[in-house]
């Protein structure tokens, strides 16, 4: 093959990714630069740029509520999620094979059955006990969702998991509870803190579920952004998209160098 | 160190564990003596790792008892057993580092800080790694990893170390060297050490007894001295070194040693478990190196001899051999030192065999 040809065989492949990543990650860049526009109305590209629209976001209470609402609730989750999901992934680990299929399956539910449906059974049952519009409300259907996503996690780490350290632990003299908070917890770490992360973003981001059951009283950030679009639009939805983005990204970012260092303590050196 | 009253002795009193339909340990009986070198020796699924589990405390016993010391620990957790164990992988704890490992088991038992330190390097020192307490496991070779986890089971001095084919994932070479290290480590700390393989070179050179296992049942106890010169049973014979197999007939007995016609001719063996009837129909045993041609003997020839024909003739080096056809056209091997001094036999050749009454065993 000629050095052209060869050129010509890396190049043609790398241009086509390229094409594809751009397409993928276009609308975001629009987001991210008409976010920065001087203009009081979204226009792409803008006639010059500025902080105008992050000032205009920071300085509105009603923009902020419902961040700090957004932050709050997505905190809870977390904690309640995560604990939830770690125990239940641990359950699961140990029930007879038949059983675990069911009981894995039920927990993971709330990823198979339509969001939309998700939100309309959450919506008639929250309404009866008066859960509608409160953040406790939010905390609940939100910890549902994001249940499954730390039980995944977890349960990936603990497959990967020798069963015979927690036999080795035993032998040593280390009570069972010894041998989880000794052997079992820190080896699953990992797989815990990337659920968690998984939980702040599944709340953090969720829609749906929030315009049934956030009411006037418990508005989230995704929840306010939709308003906005509904009734107004100028640029300041281009600059808490921004934010949202970079925040989301960070918390992803972490979830890849958690799982790295998993990876790098299990391998084995021969 | 003071060796003789510090190993604990086990007891198991026609243990069982069952598996839905299949048996995996079928009444095992075994006493195995304070600070003896016992080995559990038997192909996969002989229910030799189970029964060391039951030992260990991972894996409930169906039916029977296991006591330490006379006393009963079938309703003992395993935490609470005070035994030593060594996996076949390790299993090292891949968050800790080789101190904290070998500390694992000391700060389960509130010992300080302090003490502790100086107890690990001890244990560090024993197995030849001084100065790797900080490392983590994945840093080490295998055979470092082995020797940590070595350590972290001795730690804390129990008095019984139980070992789950702890050299299986380890070359030959490194294998042998290990192997002398825990003859000598069994030799020093004078506890009881209960050992699983199915490497038979393994069992025999490390034990002070062998059980062979087979199909969930003890096949036969003893030295390994005893089991390679005085095998009780064909498995045994089979699984333990090679061994020639000749059908023969009963034809007369006298006190422990049976005659029996054999290939057209009568051979005399021993028969220690066995009182056959004569005229029943029963199998020979006799090792490959113990058997000679006639004339190598010089004139001292054993009252076993057989006529043969060599149907095989390999050089191995230190050794020949040989197989050869019996006059029923039973085959037979036997292995022969070489020296340039001897006359190799080929392919096609009429022989004469013979071997001694002491090795030849009735199964």
């Amino acid at each position: 093959m000629t050095g052209l040809g060869m050129m010509g065989a890396r190049i043609l492949p790398a241009t086509v990714v390229g094409l594809i990543l751009l397409f993928l990650a276009f609308p975001i860049l629009v987001v991210i630069v008409v976010s920065f526009s001087s203009a009081t109305y979204l226009t792409f590209p803008p006639p010059a740029f500025g902080l105008k629209w992050y000032d205009a976001y920071f300085g509105s209470a009603d923009w902020l509520r419902p961040t700090w609402l957004s932050i709050w609730v997505a905190a809870a989750v977390v904690v309640v999620a995560t604990l939830l999901g770690t125990l239940a992934a641990l359950g699961i680990a140990r029930l007879p094979r038949a059983a675990r299929v069911v009981v894995a399956g039920l927990v993971l539910s709330p990823l198979i059955v339509p969001g939309i449906v998700v939100a309309i059974g959450i919506y008639y049952a929250f309404a009866r006990y008066g859960l509608v519009g409160s953040p406790v409300g939010l905390i609940i259907a939100h910890t549902c969702l994001a249940v499954p996503f730390v039980v995944t996690s977890v349960s990936a780490s603990l497959a990967g998991i020798d069963p015979r350290l927690e036999q080795a632990a035993l032998s040593l003299g280390a009570t069972p509870r010894a041998t989880f908070f000794q052997v079992t917890l820190p080896l699953i770490r990992p797989g815990v803190l990337v659920g968690a992360l998984f939980a702040f973003i599944t709340s953090f981001d969720e829609l749906v579920v929030a315009l049934f059951i956030s009411g006037s009283g418990a508005v989230t950030l995704p929840r306010r952004m939709w308003d906005d679009l509904r009734f107004q639009i100028d640029p300041t939805i281009a600059a808490v998209s921004t934010l949202t983005i970079v925040l989301t990204v960070a918390l992803m970012w972490g979830a890849h160098l958690l799982r790295k260092h998993a990876e790098r303590q299990v391998t084995k050196q021969a | 160190m003071n060796g003789a009253a510090r190993g604990a002795s086990v007891s198991l009193a026609d243990l069982e564990k069952r598996y839905d339909r299949t048996n995996a340990v079928d009444g095992v009986s075994l006493d195995i003596r304070s600070g003896e070198f016992l080995t559990l020796l038997g192909p996969s699924g002989s229910g030799k790792t189970t029964t060391l589990m039951m030992i260990a405390g991972f894996e409930t016993p169906s039916a029977g008892d296991i006591a330490i010391d006379g006393t009963s620990v079938v309703a003992m957790p395993p935490y609470r057993r005070n035994i030593g164990m060594v996996f076949q992988n390790y299993a090292l704890f891949p968050h800790l580092t080789v101190e904290d490992n070998i500390g694992f088991p000391l700060k389960q038992r509130g010992v300080p800080k302090a003490e502790r330190t100086k107890l690990v390097a001890e244990a560090l020192e024993l197995v030849q790694l001084p100065g790797y307490g900080g490392r983590y496991p994945r840093q080490l070779s295998g055979g470092q990893q082995q020797r940590v986890a070595l350590a972290r089971a001795i730690v804390f001095k129990p008095r019984l170390l139980l070992m789950d084919e702890p050299l299986g994932a380890l070359d030959k070479q490194l294998r042998e060297n290990l192997q002398l290290e825990m003859r000598r480590l069994h030799a020093d700390l004078g506890i009881t050490f209960i050992y699983v393989t199915h490497d038979q070179e393994e069992a025999l050179t490390m034990s002070d007894r062998i059980a062979v296992m087979n199909d969930g049942k003890v096949a036969q106890v003893g030295r390994p001295e005893d089991l390679y010169d005085r095998p009780c049973n064909r498995f045994v014979a089979g699984f333990i070194g090679e061994s020639n197999f000749l059908p023969a007939v009963v034809r007369d007995l006298e006190d422990d040693v049976v005659v029996a016609e054999c290939e057209g001719v009568m051979v005399r063996a021993l028969c220690p478990t066995l009182r056959p009837a004569s005229g029943s129909k029963v199998t020979l045993t006799t090792r490959p190196e113990r058997l000679r041609f006639a004339d190598a003997w010089n004139g001292n020839a054993p009252q076993n001899r057989m006529s043969v024909t060599v149907t095989e003739a390999v050089f191995a080096g230190e050794r020949c051999r040989y197989l050869l056809r019996a006059t029923d056209g039973t085959s037979i091997v036997l292995k022969e030192p070489s020296s340039a001094a001897i006359r190799r036999r080929q392919v096609g050749d009429q022989a004469e065999i013979a071997w001694s009454v002491a090795d030849t065993i009735l199964v």
